[in-house]
């Protein structure tokens, strides 16, 4: 059977606007693909999606409807893993819904159901790390700056998390890889790009209290160690090495 | 102030309060209110771990390591010589704040040596934690100790401005006690725990005819014991948990692994090991308790007064009742999958989920993730081929210690990793 190739923008809107023009024209074998990941394919046919928020909230209702929030919640995880290919799995969950017209979400047996929740659980992971490692530094005009470099696109899932707690301070969480971040002006947290040279991780940005509070996080990282306990396998499991970066006490 | 002196007394002032394993910082309901600085709701997030692999979500420190009492388990005492320091109630609100806005914890945990007595402590603890919330606006978390001893009142305040409050009994039996601390009785314990469980209960009958009730410890109170100071075996301290648990309602009760500090007779030697394995057990027979329906008796009974330090408890109360199984996977209800070895709650979820959709067999099981190693000696399932031969206990044993890899018997993993 010929394939049809669906490019899309990368969005979640995107994504879901292929699924409405999948249904919509009625595809039988389709593939769908970021525009950034599509190279010119020599056979088959292409078609090149408008995201449509129209179109895309209709298709999210329906799948909504049969999931239920918590596994729409967990179909959107997955999405945000960017995992090459990806997209076509969480198809074959959504086709198997409608098929069905039941809540497939914890259907294990289904090979694309129980990948889809694989994926969905090690970007919850990661929301989690960065929830709890992001690391704010305040920069001389009172931003708390911090920059992370995520394995998933997790700014949009921590971003309820941050706002709430730090309703007070203006902050700024920036995503290094995506080269955008979120930004709170004690009003509502917005997206934002910045132009970021290399100065801006320059160290004359910041306050100078900024290094005493590190110099006494680190110490009391120090204290809290005991001695006696010391279990480093143990530690690594928690703290996989790849996060150290984000973590000053873990700085020589 | 001056960074140097902040410098030191942080030092110290941590250091000596690392021994208090307590690291939660989940349980409360505490929401960000006026837009102020930080929130309390939910899960408690660790922001690091120790080197030993515990938990850092809070900044816990000492309020000061001067003391009056000369308890033999606690480096504190008045007895022992070591540097001293206190800190002042801003410097402590300035730290939370700072460390907060950065970051690195949930919140605070203060605790602290009596000093004058037990009163004027806990006055200045609750001093901080009100600053905290009337001045600050801050909605972290605060976790107080509450001072064997301290007054009524103070301790209906403590409740308004924290979010959990602990009094760490420290030793398991009432002659321990007498033995180690002897300026402490058992009353001065009871005292603050049975006020704050009252108050509790009135905030939660209250709260149902007026919502604007104010809150009080959301996060209840928790205790510690010492393991392995004073000779109790893990009956008595278990039976002591199980008490404090029903008697005060508490929501829970940490183990912590004696570590030698002092070369008083009473106690056990500096260089004796730390018996982090026998830790590890007890909290596991503490979560077969709260949350797989086990009885204390059912595990711990004058018969078996310890802990099989080879296998996990789970496992040894199923080795001695060989009778009840093998357990039917697609038919057993929830607490019997409870029970199956190697079955942890969410696996149990997880079969609970799978079987709406079809009779689970071996590969099922597994592509779920079910770990089948040592549970697939208790259990059948849609399939002809079943593990469960008639073994005798003490084989089954054998087989099962064999199997297990090297690396589950040593990397035992603390208070984080009991579900097995
Ligand atoms: S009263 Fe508390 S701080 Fe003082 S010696 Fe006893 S256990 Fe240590």
């Amino acid at each position: 059977m010929q394939a049809t190739t669906l490019v899309y923008d990368g969005s979640f809107d995107g994504f879901l606007s292929s699924i409405f023009e999948i249904y919509e024209q009625r595809i039988t074998n389709p593939i769908i693909i970021k525009k950034s990941e599509f190279q010119n394919q020599l056979f088959g046919e292409q078609l090149n999606i408008i995201s449509n928020s129209n179109h895309a909230k209709r298709v999210w209702d329906g799948i909504k409807k049969l999931l239920k929030p918590n596994g729409s919640k967990l179909l959107y995880y997955a999405f945000l893993s960017e995992i090459y290919g990806l997209e076509n799995t969480l198809f074959k969950v959504i086709k198997y819904a409608f098929e069905t017209q039941k809540n497939v979400i914890s259907d294990f047996g289904n090979s694309h159901v129980l990948s889809l929740s694989k994926t969905a659980k090690k970007v919850s992971r990661e929301k989690h790390r960065m929830e709890a490692f992001v690391r704010f530094q305040q920069t001389k005009d009172g931003i708390y700056f911090a920059n992370i470099l995520p394995d998933f696109n997790v700014l949009p899932l921590i971003n309820s998390h941050f706002t709430k707690r730090y309703a007070d301070q203006k902050w700024i969480i920036y995503d290094l890889k995506r080269k955008y971040g979120l930004f709170y002006n004690l009003v509502k947290t917005e997206v934002i790009t910045l132009d970021l040279n290399n100065n801006i991780l320059n160290e004359d940005i910041f306050t100078s209290e900024e290094h005493h509070y590190e110099t006494l996080w680190k110490d009391y990282f120090k204290s809290t160690n005991i001695e006696e306990r010391v279990n480093n396998a143990l530690h690594v499991k928690h703290v996989p090495k790849r996060y150290w970066k984000y973590l000053s006490e873990k700085h020589p | 102030m001056s960074f140097d002196r902040i410098r030191e007394k942080l030092n110290i002032l941590a250091d000596a309060a690392k021994y208090d394993v307590s690291c939660a910082s989940s349980g409360s309901n505490r929401k960000n209110t006026n837009k102020g600085i930080g929130n309390a709701t939910g899960m408690g997030i660790c922001h690091t771990y120790t080197q030993d692999g515990r938990c850092v979500s809070l900044l816990k420190i000492l309020l000061t390591n001067h003391c009056i009492f000369d308890c033999a388990y606690c480096v504190t005492r008045k007895s022992n010589d070591i540097k001293r320091a206190a800190f002042k109630v801003q410097e402590v609100v300035d730290l939370t704040i700072n460390f907060y806005r950065r970051n690195y914890i949930e919140g605070l945990f203060l605790s602290s040596g009596i000093f004058k007595n037990a009163d004027y402590t806990m006055e200045r603890l609750v001093a901080v934690a009100k600053k905290l919330r009337l001045e600050e606006n801050f909605n972290g978390y605060i976790h107080l100790k509450s001072i064997p001893g301290a007054s009524d009142e103070l301790m209906k305040e403590a409740g308004l401005y924290a979010d959990r409050l602990s009094v760490n009994i420290e030793i398991p039996t009432k002659a321990g006690l007498k033995e180690l601390a002897p300026d402490k009785n058992h009353e001065d314990f009871i005292k603050p725990m049975t006020k704050v469980k009252n108050e509790i209960m009135q905030y939660n009958s209250e709260k149902k005819i007026i919502k604007s009730t104010p809150k009080y410890a959301p996060a209840g109170q928790s205790t510690q014991m010492i393991i392995g100071a004073s000779g109790e075996n893990d009956m008595q301290i278990m039976y002591t948990s199980n008490y404090l648990y029903n008697r005060f309602d508490l929501k829970r009760v940490y183990y912590s692994g004696y570590i030698p500090v002092s070369y008083d007779k009473r106690l056990p030697v500096i260089g004796t090991e730390v018996p982090v394995l026998r830790e590890n057990r007890l909290y596991q027979t503490d979560w077969l308790l709260r949350f797989y329906g086990f009885d204390i008796r059912e595990l711990l009974n004058p018969e078996h007064p310890n802990l099989d330090l080879d296998i996990d408890p789970k496992l040894t109360w199923a080795l001695r009742n060989l009778n009840q199984f093998p357990i039917n996977v697609n038919t057993a209800d929830k607490m019997l999958l409870a029970r199956v070895p190697g079955l942890g709650m969410v696996s149990v979820n997880k079969i609970i989920n799978a079987r709406r959709f079809r009779k689970l067999n071996w590969e099922h099981l597994k592509t779920i993730g079910v770990k089948l190693n040592r549970a697939k000696y208790f259990i059948t399932c849609n399939s002809k081929h079943f593990e469960h031969k008639d073994y005798a206990a003490s084989q089954l044993k054998q087989i099962i210690v064999n199997s297990s890899n090297s690396k589950h018997k040593t990397a035992f993993t603390g208070q984080l990793a009991l579900f097995t």
